[in-house]
This record gives C-alpha cells, sequence and structure tokens, in this order.
C-alpha cells in the first residue's frame, strides 16, 4: 500500500506541472483546422508530439496545431441573448433572403 | 559454416533469412518491452506514446519476419518466428532485452536505440536487397519520430529535479556496458557486409558516440567511461530476462497453438 500511495502522489504531482493545451487538425482533404479535442503536456512542443501520437495515428491530418486552453478567450452561455438573439430577426442577413434571377445558375 | 556453405543462391537466402530474424528479433523483444508501459506510464499522453512506439516496433518485426518466412519457404510463417522459438534460438542484441525499469531507463534505452538506428537504417536502405532497404526506407522515418522523443524527455529529465537527473544518469551508467554490442560485426554480418546486404556496424560507432555524448552533454549528464562490456545476444546467449519476457510473450500461443480468432 505504501508503494501504491507513493504512486498516487508523484501521479498529482506530474499532473500538476502539466498544462492544458486544445488540438486543431487539418485533414488530408480539408482546407482548415478543426477542433479534435485536448491534451495535457509540459509545454508546447510536447504538446505537438502527442497529438501527433494521440490524433493522427490513422493519418487524420497533415498538419497540427495547439494552443494553450488558457489563451482561448471563449464566449460565456451568459452572454448568449446578447451575442446571438438579436440576429435571429433579421433574415436579410442571409443569403437566401434574397430571390436570385434565372440566369444566375449555381449559386 | 565453412566458405563452400556460403556460396549460391540458396545460402544465400539463408543467410538473409537469419539476418532478417535477428532483426526481427531487436525489434519484437524492445517493442514487447516498450508494451509493458501500457497502462503503467506516469500520465495518459505518454502512455499513448509509448504504446504507438511498441506497435511500430511490433510492425517492423512483422515486416523482418514476414520476409524470413518468405525466404525460409518451408511453411514457416512469422509467428512461427515469434512464438516457437526458444531462448537460446532469440539473437537480439541484449539491450533489448533489459526490464522497462523505471522511466529513465526506459527513455535513455531509446535514446541509445533511436540514435542508432538512424544510422543503421539509413545504411540498410542503401541494402541491395530490395525487401530489406524497402523496410528499412519504411522504419526510419517512424525512427526519426521517436529520436525527437528520446532526445527531448532525457533533455527534460537531464534538466528537471535532482531526482530526474540522478535517475537518468543511473540508468545510463547501466545500459553504457550494452552499447559496444550494437557496433560488432559477427561472420555472418561480415559475409552480408561484403555482399553489400548488411550494414557494417562498426563503422556506425564513431558518430553514434558523438552524437549522444552532444545530446548527453546538453542535458547536462555525464557520458560513461566504457569500464565493462556484456555480449552474447547475436550468438544466442542471453540475459536472464530474455527467458521471462519470453513467457509472457509466447504463453498464450503455446497454451492453445494454432489458435485463431
Amino acid at each position: 500500500m505504501r508503494q501504491c500511495n507513493h504512486d498516487r502522489v508523484r501521479f498529482i504531482m506530474t499532473k500538476a506541472h502539466l498544462e492544458l493545451f486544445e488540438v486543431f487538425i487539418r485533414s488530408r482533404r480539408g482546407l482548415d483546422h478543426k477542433h479534435v479535442g485536448s491534451l495535457h503536456a509540459e509545454d508546447p512542443a510536447q504538446a505537438l508530439e502527442y497529438a501527433r501520437d494521440t490524433y493522427t495515428r490513422c493519418s487524420e491530418g497533415v498538419s497540427i496545431w495547439v494552443a494553450k486552453s488558457s489563451d482561448i478567450c471563449a464566449s460565456q452561455e451568459a452572454d448568449a441573448e446578447s451575442f446571438y438573439d438579436p440576429s435571429d430577426d433579421k433574415p436579410y442577413r442571409h443569403s437566401s433572403y434574397y430571390h436570385l434571377p434565372d440566369e444566375v445558375d449555381n449559386m | 559454416m565453412n566458405n563452400a556453405d556460403l556460396q549460391g543462391p540458396s545460402s544465400r537466402n539463408q543467410q538473409v533469412m537469419q539476418y532478417a530474424i535477428r532483426l526481427g528479433d531487436d525489434a519484437l523483444v524492445l517493442g514487447h518491452r516498450l508494451s509493458e508501459w501500457s497502462s503503467k506510464a506516469p500520465f495518459l499522453e505518454e502512455d499513448l506514446a509509448l504504446s504507438n512506439v511498441a506497435l511500430d516496433y511490433i510492425g517492423r518485426a512483422r515486416m523482418f519476419y514476414g520476409y524470413a518466412s518468405e525466404l525460409a519457404a518451408d511453411g514457416r510463417t512469422e509467428d512461427d518466428f515469434a512464438y516457437t522459438r526458444n531462448e537460446r534460438e532469440f539473437q537480439n542484441l541484449l539491450i533489448h532485452e533489459l526490464p522497462k525499469g523505471d522511466f529513465a531507463f526506459t527513455m535513455v534505452r531509446q535514446l541509445i536505440v533511436d540514435i542508432f538506428n538512424t544510422h543503421f537504417l539509413h545504411q540498410l536502405e542503401q541494402s541491395s536487397d530490395q525487401t530489406l532497404s524497402g523496410v528499412a526506407a519504411k522504419a526510419i522515418k517512424e525512427t526519426r519520430y521517436h529520436l525527437r522523443r528520446s532526445r527531448e524527455w532525457i533533455t527534460r529529465l537531464g534538466g528537471g529535479t535532482e531526482e530526474s537527473q540522478q535517475r537518468t544518469q543511473k540508468a545510463l551508467n547501466s545500459l553504457w556496458g550494452y552499447t559496444p554490442e550494437l557496433f560488432e560485426l559477427d561472420e555472418l554480418e561480415q559475409q552480408l557486409c561484403n555482399n553489400n546486404i548488411g550494414v557494417n556496424n562498426t563503422l556506425l560507432s564513431a558518430i553514434w558516440h558523438q552524437q549522444i555524448a552532444d545530446i548527453l552533454t546538453e542535458a547536462g549528464l555525464t557520458v560513461p567511461e566504457n569500464s565493462w562490456t556484456v555480449k552474447g545476444g547475436r550468438s544466442g546467449y542471453h540475459t536472464e530476462n530474455l527467458g521471462h519476457l519470453l513467457t509472457e510473450l509466447q504463453f498464450v500461443h503455446r497454451s492453445m497453438p494454432g489458435l485463431e480468432w
């Protein structure tokens, strides 16, 4: 049991100084990087390697970005009303609102 | 084996088959050692990374054994090579069979082997044997990535805490005597080398020593003295550890021979 506790302490300590990173991968045919998940690493260089091992083993990607999760500024759920509701009653912001002349095909 | 046995295409095939088995043994035994970290690595991401490296090695073993099976042309399959040979028939270099030890030991061994393999596989790519050359071309890409990992880990561990530094140095000291074996050639390998099939390992020593010394020095570690040496893997003389490893590795196959699912 003592050994077990020792391992546990070490595990927690290891985790403690690892940072969380978000991983973005551009797939073989995709044009943009898509968020695929997150992982723990000590620094960006290590995060990039772990991203490779965690998310691209089945040749899903040709390019990887990693960013510290703490560097991402995210909108809050509480702001949802003021952020998104105002566009609900402005259908003219959507292209489907406009009638296309017949001469314009395949738009 | 006298010289007359070494002439003609069939004896050539026998030689290349032996060589492929040896390289397969190196890969299988190290791959198994790495797989022992699965679910036991320091944290999840490293667990996946180590298991990936283990799989690279096991895949490499399959390619070498597959080629050996083709050359044997007697019905033996890659599974027969992996699961039905005894300890004395395995011809891996000893460094691969040592127990995984702590994380520092595993990463130091990887650094030693990864540097060696980048040079070894680069030479094997030039082999006049198309299959060996092809396997090397595939494997070297994996190995370059393995080296990137092990080099970074040694830098981290060497420059980390007092404990990580001590453990890494201790691992280095206890592994160093197994490194001279990497740069030896026996009669078979000499023959293959003369025929531009095999690699002349003796020529890799200088660059290996220089490269590892640079990395260790940068990591604040001390390059050990060459004060002791253990050898014998290529002749089937092993440390006590290989028997235990094979017991686990071959258990299922030996209990239920020929089982498929």
